[in-house]
């Protein structure tokens, strides 16, 4: 039977097979994985989610 | 004992008297540094039940999601130096604890990101902060080079690569005989002594530096008077619980 890792591992390899050489862009000096740009990508949607999404107080919303 | 005065916020001269000990202990070293710390920050301060109103945002939690991320890091490198190399990369145990630790790291850099972007966008030195930007930056430098030396100890091809890759930067710095990154007795302990070591000494002061300057205030809003609204609120004591 297989391990829930094994499983997990299949499920995921599927959708992103990692079995290959990184994928780059290359942009004029600037050469970056898509790896890279998809972590920065997803910081600056955080960091915007961060700033607009409402936080909900304890207190609710005591100022 | 009340350690804090209500009214001033700083601890009442005979309750720091009464922690000195025997009063003609008073004038000893160990007296007067105890009594300078619980005068600068008091375990209430230290470790504070509330926050000010304007620390109710999601741009605050990032700070605190490194710190927990460093946890599970160090958490999960003390487990991996335990058992070594041929077990995180062989047994199934091994490799979850090593995936943790890649994974808490992840985590780690992430939020650090983004409290970077945060407090450079607030202008968190204001206020006598400059000492608590200072150290963030140090930090967020230093666990770079954790990172780095992390990549170069994981033992495998990957590692091989990285090494000889930052070998030729390192070397066109003139740093190259000191610092050798195809070494990799060096780059362990460098990894797991040194920079560990150097992290949570400088996030400790950095944490110590929040707590005795206070977070940052928001800048004031369109139309409001610089020192308006948000000083008002950081000193009436409109708080949030924690």
């Amino acid at each position: 039977m297989p391990s829930v890792a094994l499983m997990l591992g299949t499920l995921f390899g599927s959708l992103i097979n990692l079995n290959h050489p990184g994928n780059y862009i290359h942009w004029g000096f600037i050469q970056m994985s898509y790896g890279n740009l998809i972590v920065i990508i997803l910081m600056v949607v955080v960091f915007l989610a961060a700033i607009l999404i409402p936080f909900k107080s304890h207190k609710g919303g005591e100022r | 004992m009340t350690i804090v005065d209500p009214k001033t916020g700083r601890p009442d001269q005979a309750d720091l008297d009464k922690a000195a000990g025997r009063p003609e202990d008073a004038d000893q070293w160990t007296a007067k540094i105890r009594n300078r710390a619980v005068e600068a920050l008091p375990p209430q301060k230290l470790l504070p039940d509330r926050q000010p109103a304007y620390v109710a945002s999601w741009i605050y939690v990032f700070g605190v999601t490194t710190i927990a991320a460093l946890i599970v890091v160090i958490g999960t490198g003390f487990v991996l130096a335990l058992f070594g190399p041929n077990w995180w990369h062989v047994s199934s145990t091994g490799l979850f604890v090593n995936s943790l630790h890649l994974w808490s790291v992840e985590i780690f850099m992430f939020a650090m990101v983004i409290h970077l972007w945060g407090k450079f966008f607030m202008a968190a030195w204001r206020g006598r902060r400059k000492a608590t930007w200072i150290t963030g930056i140090v930090s967020f430098l230093v666990s770079v080079g954790a990172a780095f030396t992390g990549y170069l100890s994981q033992q495998n091809f990957d590692s091989q690569w990285i090494s000889t890759q930052a070998k030729d930067g390192i070397n066109s710095t003139g740093a190259g005989a000191i610092f050798n990154v195809t070494n990799f007795g060096q780059m362990l302990m460098w990894h797991i002594v040194l920079l560990p070591l150097c992290i949570v000494a400088i996030v400790g002061i950095h944490v110590l530096m929040v707590r005795l300057r206070g977070v940052v205030t928001p800048f004031p809003a369109k139309g409001e008077t610089p020192g308006g609204e948000a000083a008002a609120v950081a000193t009436s004591g409109a708080e949030v619980q924690a």
